[in-house]
């Protein structure tokens, strides 16, 4: 019963924060709702037993990338852009695809027949210290070589980040 | 008859949907909005509701690969995001404006 009381609660804000985000007029307004729906996400999978996922969210993606956004945007002077409107010529075309990607995506899903499985999801795994121990092992075992090139991937997007960002005399 | 499960636990159907909706808000902020920064915002909305169906189908199958996918998918949108912002950063040196409307020299 808790747990669906958690759900709505997350639920809730992470998508008031999502709607936030895309109609709010200030760039930061939008940031900092961005930041409210990444925690909904991030209580979300704290409620599916991902603790490391969870861990992982608040640091990398709220603590790291969310700074970075909010590090831009102060950069960058958006005063004039916050007075002018905020959609841009193609707003109809856009609304259009958007409710067409959205009916696509539940007609998908009830043709995949996940829109009528029983309501009950079958009872969770072995409540334990956590499933991080079994997380390293698959990660430093069978995806070795993924995780290596994600290092790789970091590395390049540094270079090219910095060498983006270096003033072309 | 089959006994009626207890609601002790939130069915994936409801993940599935949250999931869903969010999506559709990320690709509508993509293709509403006028500032580069919110389009990249949105695009970072697409990708939480991608992660979470990936946890979503892993903890429905009590495995643990899921968790791996959406490690990577934050490794890649981190790396994203730095390029990204560096993009954005550029853009608005040479232009002095992130309107998409007038960022338009690929326009035949």
């Amino acid at each position: 019963m808790l747990d669906t009381i958690f759900f709505y609660v997350f639920a809730l804000l992470t998508i008031g924060g999502a709607i936030a985000t895309i109609t709010r007029r200030s760039a930061m307004h939008s940031a900092l709702s961005l930041i409210v729906s990444l925690l909904g996400v991030a209580g979300l999978y704290l409620l599916q037993k991902a603790e490391f996922l969870f861990a992982v969210q608040i640091v990398l993606y709220i603590g790291g990338i969310m700074v970075l956004f909010l590090f831009v945007i102060m950069l960058v002077n958006l005063d004039q852009a916050a007075k002018e409107r905020q959609f841009n010529r193609q707003w109809l075309l856009g609304l259009v695809a958007s409710v067409l990607v959205g009916a696509q995506m539940v007609w998908m899903l009830n043709s995949a027949g996940v829109l009528s499985l029983p309501a009950a999801v079958p009872a969770p795994a072995a409540t334990g210290p956590g499933n991080i121990e079994a997380l390293a092992d698959l990660l430093f075992r069978e995806y070795l070589l993924p995780f290596e090139v994600a290092s790789l991937l970091l590395l390049v997007a540094i270079v090219g980040s910095v060498m983006m960002a270096k003033k072309t005399s | 008859m089959p006994p009626i499960p207890l609601p002790t636990a939130v069915p994936l159907t409801y993940y599935l949907i949250l999931s869903a909706i969010l999506f559709a808000l990320g690709v509508a902020g993509f293709l509403f909005r006028k500032s580069l920064i919110t389009v990249f915002m949105s695009i970072e909305l697409m990708l939480n509701a991608v992660n979470l169906t990936f946890v979503t189908f892993s903890y429905q199958h009590k495995q643990v690969d899921g968790h791996l996918f959406t490690f990577f998918v934050m490794v890649v949108a981190a790396a994203e995001a730095a390029v990204g912002l560096a993009i954005i950063l550029t853009v608005f040196k040479n232009r002095g404006t992130l309107a998409v409307d007038e960022i338009d020299s690929l326009k035949l």
